[in-house]
């Protein structure tokens, strides 16, 4: 069996599977459940500044049935008072030492109230700190969370601060409510931070009640923005995380990352750690189904590792990020093209529809006969075996760009493959391009006759 | 006799709930996400109506209720009927894309789910448009009379729909059970043509030529949605104790009291002639109201007419089923049934129909002890039809692609010009439609003449 066993900044733990700070991490009590269930740590609900929480505080979005693709909250860090939490947090490390127990803090900005907070964080006996820069909602407003993770002097400054009092690892959770992620994991860098982790919640208005008017969650009768998680913001989550690994000052610092944002399987956390992430942490998904869910993410892991013969989750971390690119360096003389499998087709013809409509009209229908077809019907036909002597949808290879939109559409698993072509063009990037022809970037007449001596037609 | 608007049965006659309850609102949501929405939808195509199915059940998705129901009463003005009625294994859910794999969606549901929404708010789903001045009969209020009558009053003529019975509804109030399709949702698609302006007309019979010379004589077109006839004689003896399947499934629906008292009275033990639908249902309410009913047919379940899930329907429901087996007399003392004489029978070879004939076991007669028989055989060629003067094919009225008759201004539809078989509501509802167009389009051609 895998070794899903973490160090992650000096932060020791069983797995990767870590609690985010956030409600599910908001009492000594919680926490203790959710280790019973095998969580294999916890960033303690934010704690500092004194706050009071509104009612009601989430929005949820709901997609094709589905709950809670996304969630956002108004809610504020811990409202419980600081020595309450303190004591709490010292009593579940004392009863769970093998576990991580990180605590989340987010005071004014303002050096004293940093070291007050470290030292009472360092005297409970937790692994380490995390700096919450991220919140979007409520405590920007008073100069804390996103006010501080999105402006990269302010994260430098708050963030050393903590680092030159602590001897714990300091872990700056970042904001992805910026244009940049690079400049505020710089800054958190250059203020001495000991790891990153990403990200905190995307700034939202979730929805308008669309019986009532009102935006939602309506407290009463008005509403704000509020953060944004859970499954749909997953690829933002993962494109931050694959910005910030492949960013030479990033890895030449050699920092770990925590990833989170839309985790809800182990396949998620898989994906996670294969962008970079070194430890993970979890928020929504616990919301919604509760603790029980780590146990699957543990042995779902597990297994897939063992599937692939990954022993430890080095092996798995940053595995597939030598694939990331720029624009600029992939390879235009690459050709894919959709193919069809005509045994597995369904005929549902939703890439016939979607390629005619919306994107490079490559797609026809033949009939049982081997007839080109158009759609439509006769209105003497009926019963079901019309199924029957209906019209395969078929890809037009030569006129193919290979957008893979008829695959993306496809309801059918393998039915539509993307299937890489001879070009017959020139192997060269952008880049390469912009580098020895300018003219071609620069011209649309130096363009067109490039692409008349590259055999390169648009359809 | 003429009645005004057909009146709506005593509530506690219903003891016959819809087999199949509605689907709540989280189901049809559910159910109604599966769906993949395709292009050229082959459910559209199976469906003789073409009701847009993968624009309703998207519309039931997004939650537009009321725009679901009108993409499907657009196209099937009996849309709830059909829902409840439509062999859907037969046609859309058949051909449903999800059926090859797994699961095709519940079309028939999801369209109940939808035109019940519109019912049972009063949604008025169309407006007639300004009238033409032209005006049609239409001769008999089942499904086709139903569907013609709404799309030429959509269009702005003036309809007048007769119909010989006390309710409007043919087929659909009388002839399907409870359990399938309650007398409301028959007796509210009438309402709905009155809501159009069609005015409907009750107890009023076309017996003859020379009706039709009237209606010829005050209307600019007539559509004839006659149906069928009576069900044929059994030719055995003791037959006048037998009772009609039609008669007892009418019965059950608008007037239940009279399965209990009279010469419709069921007994305890019922044996039901046939194996068609017809046949099921006779059985089920035979069921339903407490007795044994065993189903008697010549020849094998292989050859049966009822459809497959009707057959599993009645199983279900606890009816028994004998086979290769022929009544050759109804066994009758002091006026009362006791029995059912059969005979046994073997398949021979292939008749005319393509089915194994069925041929008698010499020596085999036996008796089902029973003190209800009731015959489902199928239903004869319209009479009528003989008598209107109209060019016949095979005993029914014979059509043209538009559905015309032999006589110019004379249209038909329905079971009276299905000489092919196969007959079922959404196919007459698609005559209707299409004799509509058919007389819309005659009627346009024509000016109006002067008062």
């Amino acid at each position: 069996m895998a070794d899903l066993s973490v160090n992650f900044a000096g932060i020791r733990a069983p797995n990767p599977f870590w609690l985010a700070s956030a409600p599910p991490t908001n009492s000594g009590a919680q926490i203790h459940r959710a280790f019973e269930h095998g969580w294999g740590g916890a960033v303690w609900k934010t704690i500092g500044a004194p706050v009071l929480n509104i009612s009601n505080r989430y929005g949820g979005l709901t997609l094709g049935g589905q709950r809670l693709v996304a969630i956002n909250n108004v809610e504020l860090i811990s409202d419980r008072p600081l020595e309450v939490n303190l004591r709490e947090i010292a009593e579940v490390k004392r009863m769970w030492p093998d576990r991580a127990v990180i605590v989340s803090a987010m005071v004014d900005a303002d050096p004293k109230a940093w070291r007050e907070i470290v030292m009472q964080i360092e005297d409970t006996g937790a692994d380490g700190i995390e700096l919450n820069y991220g919140c979007p909602q409520g405590m920007s407003e008073r100069g804390m969370g996103a006010a501080v993770g999105q402006v990269p002097e302010m994260c430098q400054l708050n963030t050393h601060w903590v680092t030159s009092v602590t001897r714990l690892p300091v872990i700056v959770k970042l904001t992805p409510n910026v244009t940049h992620i690079i400049d505020p994991a710089h800054a958190a860098l250059a203020g001495g931070a000991h790891a990153l982790s990403l990200i905190n919640t995307i700034n939202s208005v979730m929805k308008v009640d669309l019986d009532t008017l009102l935006v939602t969650p309506s407290i009463g009768g008005q509403a704000t923005h509020g953060g944004y998680a859970g499954p749909a913001v997953k690829p933002i989550a993962l494109h931050m995380l694959s910005e910030l690994m492949c960013d030479p000052t990033v890895r030449k610092s050699g920092v770990p990352i925590c990833g989170m944002g839309g985790i809800q399987t182990w396949r998620d956390a898989a994906e996670f750690l294969l962008l970079g992430a070194s430890a993970l942490q979890v928020c929504t998904a616990a919301m919604h189904y509760g603790y029980r869910i780590v146990e699957d993410f543990v042995d779902g892991l597990s297994n897939w590792m063992d599937d692939k013969g990954f022993a430890t989750l080095a092996d798995v971390t940053g595995r597939s990020l030598p694939q990331m690119s720029s624009f600029g360096g992939l390879d235009l003389g690459y050709q894919a093209v959709a193919r069809i499998d005509p045994d597995k087709c369904i005929q549902c013809d939703l890439c016939y529809v979607a390629c005619n409509d919306t994107a490079h009209q490559c797609i026809d229908l033949y009939s049982p006969e081997g007839v080109k077809v158009n759609p439509g019907f006769n209105v003497r036909d009926g019963g079901k075996q019309v199924a029957q002597g209906r019209a395969t949808p078929v890809v037009r290879e030569p006129d193919c760009v290979g957008c893979a939109l008829c695959a993306n559409v496809c309801p059918v698993d393998g039915c539509i493959e993307m299937v890489s072509v001879p070009s017959g063009r020139p192997s060269v990037t952008w880049d390469q391009l912009t580098a020895t022809r300018p003219a071609v970037t620069q011209e649309w007449g130096a363009m067109e006759a490039y692409r008349e001596e590259a055999g390169i037609e648009i359809h | 006799m003429e009645r005004s608007s057909p009146a709506v049965p005593e509530p506690e006659v219903y003891r016959f709930q819809e087999a199949l309850p509605p689907l709540t609102a989280h189901e049809a949501t559910v159910e109604a996400n599966r769906c993949l929405y395709c292009y050229d939808a082959p459910c559209l195509q199976a469906c003789p109506t073409h009701i847009d199915i993968p624009s309703f059940i998207r519309k039931i998705s997004t939650g537009n209720l009321r725009g679901s129901g009108r993409v499907i009463l657009e196209a099937n003005f009996l849309g709830a009927t059909c829902a409840r009625v439509c062999p859907v294994q037969e046609l859309c859910e058949g051909a449903c894309v999800l059926g090859k794999d797994h699961q095709p969606i519940q079309i028939g549901r999801l369209q109940r789910y939808a035109t019940d929404h519109i019912f049972e708010r009063g949604v008025q789903v169309f407006t007639p448009s300004p009238p033409t001045g032209r005006s049609v009969a239409v001769v008999g209020s089942g499904p086709a009379g139903i569907s013609a009558s709404a799309e030429l009053a959509k269009l702005g003529h003036r309809v007048t729909l007769f119909e010989r019975r006390d309710l409007g509804g043919g087929l659909s109030t009388y002839g399907i059970i409870g359990l399938r399709e309650p007398v409301e949702v028959s007796l509210r698609e009438v309402e709905a043509v009155q809501n159009l302006g069609v005015e409907v007309r009750t107890g009023v019979e076309l017996t003859d030529r020379e009706g039709l010379n009237v209606l010829l004589s005050q209307y600019d077109a007539v559509f004839l949605g006659l149906g069928l006839g009576a069900v044929p004689a059994l030719g055995v003896p003791g037959e006048e104790a037998v009772l009609d399947g039609l008669e007892i499934i009418e019965a059950s629906k608008v007037e239940p009291w009279r399965l209990k008292v009279g010469p419709l009275a069921l007994g305890e033990r019922i044996v039901v002639i046939g194996a068609g639908n017809t046949a099921i249902d006779a059985a089920t309410v035979g069921r339903r109201h407490g007795a044994e009913a065993e189903m008697v047919y010549r020849r094998t379940e292989n050859e049966m007419t009822a459809y497959r899930h009707e057959y599993e329907f009645a199983l279900h429901e606890g009816v028994r089923f004998t086979f290769l087996t022929q009544p050759v007399g109804v066994e009758v003392e002091g006026g009362k049934v006791t029995g059912l004489r059969c005979v046994r029978m073997s398949l021979g070879v292939a008749d005319a129909s393509g089915r194994p004939r069925p041929e008698p076991v010499p020596g085999s007669e036996f008796v089902i002890p029973c003190d209800t028989v009731i015959a489902a055989i199928g239903q004869e060629k319209p009479a009528l039809a003989a008598q209107l003067g109209l060019a016949l094919e095979n005993g029914y009225i014979r059509v043209d692609d538009g559905l015309q008759t032999s006589e110019p201004r004379v249209y038909a539809g329905g079971d009276c010009i299905r000489v092919r078989g196969s007959a079922s509501t959404v196919m007459a509802v698609q005559d209707g439609k299409l004799a509509a167009a058919s007389i819309h389009a005659a009627l346009s051609a024509s000016p109006v003449a002067a008062d």
